[in-house]
């Protein structure tokens, strides 16, 4: 019997409301199977499961509020599914009291009580004016702020906003960042590109961004320390999984996984692009294209601006900027062209890596942009 | 096909990748890209949208020459004879 | 319905006890012919005679022991020691003796008594003969301690202290004696393990035992009429006490103010308090607070024996505060 706990679908993820359970008592799941959807701040998330096996009893009833790590079901082999098996009730309360102490928020006098329901409703207590003994805040003034707070509840797109408003401001204040940039003639790969799509069908041509992709994650490969967590400390990741920013037309980004990017071809690479991109932009995504993330590219396109320097999102290390392709003068030989060309930038944590790796990262992805044959 | 009959597919499919603007509001000289803020992947949709719905192949070399509202009305024409 | 006294409630339920088997026996200083220092036995020995209402001399450590080998050999000895000011002197046989045995010959020693004590203030009777130790008692492993703050209570706890295998302190409070109040006829039997909600409300917890019930009752009313919904729960076991029912009603009005007249450091309030910290902090609204007697000797002079022990009007104050 294995516990399935609500999973965390990002550092700064404390609980997220169960939306609709997709499986029932009894259901035979698959490793990567979607069970639940749940809404956080960045959207309704798809949840799968990690292992085999058979789903147990629902512990947690749709539209709770879930604390990340409670309790949700239990994945049951099927000599224990035939027995009969049933997780025992009190399993969830000590899940739920395990989370339940919320932050102690210093410096505002506020009751326990109050303190719980301003947790439990999102309340920002400095908000709060108390009437309580001392000026302290009670459960009446918190309720009260609920009332006037209710009708204003946050539309998605708010949510989002908030939670890069959170994640950045973690990021800035956490990590000391260093950047590097370095400008690349484009131009090897863009005639490549153009010759390989007159031999493809419309559906199936390629865009810059994938050669792009596929040049940081066959550079990961090849500099692994940028291709890590921070984890009170630096974790080198084994797989290659690279975020891609996609933003919202109506404010705000997310950031889907393509998982094992450096195993794919460039065609594979613009299917999971022709997948995910819709639906990251309907906030649709599963969790493992969520929380596997091990390196972060954003990247503008054609016709924007010449460089883009990131905040890196923990627990990843570095987050890699690719500015508009466009026709600059380009020195070579001794001669002087015009070229297409694009500006790399690299943020990167400077707790994990240094310049010098950064530099080796930097040169390694402009020697496989040079080389688009091989991508 | 008449004008306004390219128009009112092109549109459609505009509104379909940037369900947020208003197309129509496009003057023929406006750069269609850069007015509705459409990135290259979705600007790809749209190609593989023309495709489908007037079978036009719009080869890479030809996308500078649909930049503005009206090359484009006046590209799918000449791809596709105004009578059918 | 029948109006009667606390003394006159105590008395039914001694007779009652009495009654109930002939190895239930009364002994304790001037309980026979005196008719009890407090009139609580006034009459009895006319009643049941002198085997079953003894006279005993003047040394509570003697009689108190005579009582603990009493109830070893099978009977079920009802001790009363005159108040709870003389009860050092019977310590050493209480806590050393009926606390243990059962304990120390491996499970095979009960001790069936009961000890009945008068507690807390009467009439100006000074610092040696107005303590509030029910503190001292609760502390002790082995002993089961309960405090009768209501009539009903003073009827019904003889008999069920009785009805259990191992020493039980009954107080009873000296300054409730001619407290007149209705009675219901019969009364259900008591549990002895049960704490009792006295008053329902939603606004406020007043957590209490023995003197303290009626004082908080009267103060309920008070605040009732300004719109307060204050609960009153009566402890009434302080050994064991009911954590279960504290933590029930703490949950229900999220705040807490106990009351009682025994010194309040190392008290039953501060027990009480430690454990809505242990089992339901998340659910207070307010810090909770205590009201207790001075910690001073009880004074002689009235006002100021007034002064040292809690006043329903503290108790409507203190309230007031707490819900802002």
């Amino acid at each position: 019997m294995i516990p399935y706990q609500m999973p965390s679908l990002g550092a700064d993820m404390e609980s997220g409301f169960l939306r609709e359970w997709k499986v029932k008592p009894g259901d035979t799941v698959k490793r990567g199977d979607i069970i639940a959807e749940v809404e956080t701040q960045k959207g309704i998330i798809d949840i799968e499961v990690f292992d085999d096996g058979i789903i147990g009893e629902l512990l947690i009833k749709v539209d709770d509020k879930v604390p990340v790590g409670t309790l949700m079901t239990h994945i049951l082999t099927k000599d224990e599914a035939a027995a009969g098996i049933k997780p025992e009730k009190l399993t969830v309360q000590q899940a739920a009291t395990a989370v339940s102490p919320p932050p102690v928020q210093r410096h505002i006098k506020a009751s326990p009580l109050a303190r719980k329901i301003a947790e439990e409703k999102g309340i920002d207590l400095a908000s709060v004016k108390g009437t309580g003994p001392d000026g302290a805040i009670t459960r009446e003034d918190v309720e009260r702020t609920t009332q006037k707070t209710v009708p204003a509840e946050r539309s998605v797109s708010e949510n989002v906003r908030m939670a890069v408003a959170a994640a950045m401001s973690k990021s800035n204040r956490e990590i000391p960042h260093y950047y590097l940039d370095t400008t690349v003639d484009m131009t090897k790969s863009l005639t490549w590109m153009a010759e390989a799509n007159k031999k493809l069908p419309l559906q199936e041509r390629l865009l810059p961004v994938v050669l792009i992709l596929k040049a940081a994650a066959l550079a990961c490969r090849e500099v692994p320390d940028l291709n890590a967590w921070w984890e009170n400390g630096p974790v080198k990741k084994d797989h290659v999984n690279i975020g891609f920013v996609v933003s919202l037309r109506s404010g705000g980004l997310m950031v889907p996984s393509i998982n094992d990017a450096d195993q794919k071809s460039l065609a594979q690479l613009m299917v999971a692009l022709n997948d995910v991109i819709p639906r990251a932009r309907a906030m649709k995504l599963k969790s493992s294209e969520l929380v596997q993330t091990t390196l972060t590219v954003t990247s503008l396109g054609e016709g924007a601006v010449e460089s883009v320097y990131g905040v890196i999102y923990p627990p990843q290390v570095a987050i890699l900027g690719f500015g508009g392709i466009h026709e600059a003068p380009w020195a070579e030989n001794g001669m002087l062209d015009v070229r297409k060309v694009m500006t790399i930038t690299l943020a990167a944590d400077h707790r994990a890596t240094d310049g010098q790796t950064g530099n080796r990262f930097l040169l390694a992805i402009n020697k496989n942009l040079q080389q688009p044959e091989k991508l | 096909m008449t004008e306004d009959q390219i128009k009112s597919v092109v549109f459609r499919l505009l509104k379909t990748v940037a369900p947020d603007t208003d197309p129509t509001q496009l003057k023929p000289g406006d750069n269609i890209r850069q007015s509705l803020s459409i990135d290259s992947f979705d600007y790809l949709q749209f190609i593989v949208g023309l495709d489908k719905e007037l079978g036009i192949q719009t080869p890479e070399e030809d996308y500078g020459k649909i930049g503005t509202l009206k090359e484009l009305v006046e590209y799918v024409s000449s791809r596709r004879p105004l009578a059918k | 319905m029948t109006r009667l006294t606390y003394r006159e409630a105590l008395k039914q339920g001694l007779r009652e006890a009495l009654q109930s088997s002939d190895k239930v026996f009364l002994l304790g200083e001037d309980v026979g012919r005196y008719g009890g220092s407090f009139a609580v036995s006034k009459g009895l020995l006319q009643e049941f005679g002198p085997d079953r209402i003894m006279d005993v001399p003047l040394s509570e450590s003697g009689f108190t022991g005579a009582g603990i080998g009493a109830a070893l050999g099978g009977m079920r000895p009802i001790v009363e020691i005159m108040t709870v000011n003389f009860s050092l002197l019977a310590m050493d046989q209480i806590v050393n003796n009926a606390a243990t045995l059962l304990h120390m010959s491996g499970g095979q020693l009960n001790v069936p008594l009961v000890i009945r004590m008068s507690c807390g203030i009467g009439r100006q009777l000074a610092a040696q003969h107005s303590h509030s130790w029910e503190p001292l008692f609760a502390h002790i492993p082995g002993l089961k301690v309960v405090s009768a703050g209501t009539h009903e209570d003073a009827r019904k706890m003889i008999m069920a202290a009785l009805l259990d295998p191992n020493p039980v302190i009954l107080f009873e409070y000296t300054a409730m004696m001619n407290l007149e109040a209705d009675m219901e006829d019969p009364l259900p039997a008591v549990d002895l393990s049960k704490a009792k909600l006295r008053k329902s409300g939603k606004d406020l917890s007043l957590i209490t035992y023995g003197s303290g019930v009626y004082k908080c009752l009267h103060a309920a009313g008070e605040l009732a009429k300004e719109g307060m919904e204050v609960e009153v729960l009566d402890l009434r076991s302080l050994r064991p006490i009911d954590t279960e029912a504290i933590v029930a009603s703490v949950r229900k009005t999220h705040r807490a103010l106990m009351v009682d007249d025994a010194w309040q450091s190392v008290s039953i309030s501060s027990e009480v308090s430690a454990r809505i910290m242990e089992n339901c902090f998340y659910e207070l609204d307010a810090p909770v607070q205590r009201l207790n007697g001075l910690e001073v000797p009880m004074p002689y002079p009235k006002h100021l024996e007034d002064a040292a022990i809690v006043q329903p009007s503290q108790i409507v104050n203190k309230v007031r505060q707490m819900l802002g």
